[in-house]
């Protein structure tokens, strides 16, 4: 029952998130800011975990690969559509739901307790709109640039943990890597990541905006939006997995 | 003017505003006091349109706020500037970025024209060379000078204030009464204030509307206050013992 009210809630605000912008300079000017902030403030860190992930998956592989009848190639394989297939989306997803997410929530519930949500309102300006549209554009148009990114680190890294440890040779992962190319992967990925933006930028925001009290409840809306959306991240990755893929 | 005409408001079951009726003047500076709870935020918040009132009417002119479609609203707000508690000055934007944020979306003036009107505002309220600061890093006086000169800047009909000199030194609480009240007399807005403090009440005065638990219990002058006997109002205003002793010697004075 009360998820359901919540869920009616998140609605009504997304009802009002998108509508027409009183002026799109000023939406612009928005868009650009939180490009900056939720989007390129994240490269860093997409860069970290995607070399990481990539020499993990590659090194895994070999460990597990005892059978000398298996080509070493097909571990180049693995590790490019483990990529493509999970990691670039839902991992980096996950990561960024910790790391934008609580920005999101903390950012919006910090302006709702100070009044700053009220003095937009005030003014004549539809608050949800100015201040969550632009976190949503921005994260759907960088957010697919970010998988991107990872994809590639990614494979980079298997290749470096192959040629650093000698677990397989350069030629070999190289050849395992261009072998039975999927291209649909990459379109499944980037629609994953779409998805996922705006659950990103919406569900903590939806957490940050109703916030009522201090500074304490402001935390603790930080914490509801990104374990809400971490699940719904999930719960979306194996519905849009049936969709696509089956 | 603004007329409130028995509005009621309630959170989740709880009656917090009991069918309260007031006119508001143009020109003039009106108070609001009444201990801390009372329900003066929630009172102003309902005459702006930020909380939907249960019942009840508020005409701005002849047009009533609370059956007014959302659309005519945003049109409405245009013409009102509201001073928050907390300042509520945008913590990303500079003092000039802050003052500038109503031109830039409601207006098409030139940048030129924008910081004009910006440092005509911040000339106004008294400072200068804070352009370029961040709102964190002002004194609490100089917020709420940014706050007022942010409110005026779309040169507002109407100018809502909630707790102007909360958080503020007596003195300082003084010179931002007095600029609410000498900018509500130059421009002839209708401005509504909400007070606990006494020093605000004696010196800007001149309409006071006493709330207590969410009744309207009181209306009348600063004057008026000190001869009154109503006993509520009493209380509040004469809290302190020192208060109280003057209050007797007035009446005997008076007697
Ligand atoms: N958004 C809200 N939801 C529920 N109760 C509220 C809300 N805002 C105010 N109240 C309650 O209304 C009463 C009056 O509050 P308020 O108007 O803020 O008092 P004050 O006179 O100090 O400004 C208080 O009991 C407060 O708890
Ligand atoms: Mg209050």
């Amino acid at each position: 029952m009360k998820m359901l009210s919540e869920l009616g809630r998140y609605f009504i605000l997304m009802q009002r998130v998108f509508s027409r912008p009183e002026k799109w300079k000023m939406y612009y000017r928005q868009i650009i800011r939180e490009i900056d902030s939720l989007g390129i403030n994240s490269i860093g860190i997409v860069i970290i975990i995607s070399i990481f992930m990539g020499a993990v998956v590659t090194l895994q592989t070999r460990y597990n690969l005892e059978n000398p009848l298996i080509p070493l190639y097909l571990i180049g394989l693995t590790a490019r559509d483990t990529m493509l297939l999970e990691f670039s989306s839902t991992i980096v997803g996950l990561i960024l739901a910790g790391k934008v997410g609580s920005n999101i929530a903390s950012e919006i519930g910090h302006m709702r307790i100070t009044e700053q949500i009220d003095a937009l309102e005030v003014m004549g300006i539809n608050s949800a709109c100015y201040l969550i549209l632009p976190k949503v554009i921005a994260a759907v148009i960088f957010n697919p640039l970010l998988t991107l990114l990872s994809m590639f680190v990614g494979v980079f890294g298997g290749w470096l943990a192959s040629v650093t440890t000698g677990a397989l040779s350069s030629a070999d992962y190289i050849y395992g890597i261009q072998y039975w190319f999927v291209p649909f992967y990459v379109s499944y990925s980037l629609i994953k990541t779409v998805v996922f933006a705006i659950i990103i930028t919406t569900v903590p925001a939806y957490y940050g905006y109703h916030v009522k009290g201090g500074a304490l409840e402001v935390g603790h809306s930080s914490t509801k939006g990104v374990v809400a959306s971490s699940v719904l991240i999930l719960l979306f990755n194996v519905i849009l997995t049936q969709l696509l893929l089956a | 003017m603004i007329s409130v005409k028995n509005i009621s408001k309630s959170f989740s079951g709880e009656k917090v505003l009991h069918n309260i009726s007031v006119e508001f003047e143009p020109g003039k500076t009106n108070l609001i006091i009444g201990k801390s709870g009372s329900g003066k935020t929630v009172l102003l918040k309902s005459i702006i349109g930020l909380h939907e009132v249960d019942e009840g009417s508020i005409i701005y002119k002849d047009i009533d706020l609370v059956t007014m479609p959302q659309k005519q609203r945003s049109v409405l707000r245009k013409e009102m500037g509201m001073l928050f508690q907390g300042s509520a000055l945008f913590d990303s934007l500079t003092v000039e970025e802050n003052i500038r944020f109503p031109l830039d979306m409601f207006t098409s003036m030139s940048d030129k024209e924008k910081l004009d009107r910006v440092n005509f505002c911040l000339n106004r309220v008294n400072l200068n060379k804070v352009n370029h600061l961040f709102p964190a890093e002002l004194s609490g006086g100089m917020q709420k000078r940014v706050a007022i000169a942010r409110a005026i800047v779309l040169n507002p009909k109407y100018l809502f204030c909630d707790e102007p000199n909360s958080g503020l030194d007596p003195k300082t609480a003084l010179v931002i009464d007095k600029l609410i009240c000498d900018i509500t007399e130059e421009y002839h807005i209708t401005t509504i204030v909400n007070t606990h403090d006494m020093n605000s009440v004696m010196e800007i005065g001149e309409k006071v509307i006493f709330i207590h638990q969410g009744h309207k219990c009181w209306e009348g002058s600063n004057d008026e206050i000190l001869k009154s006997d109503h006993k509520e109002l009493n209380d509040f205003i004469f809290a302190s013992s020192f208060a109280k002793k003057m209050k007797s010697s007035i009446d005997q004075a008076s007697s």
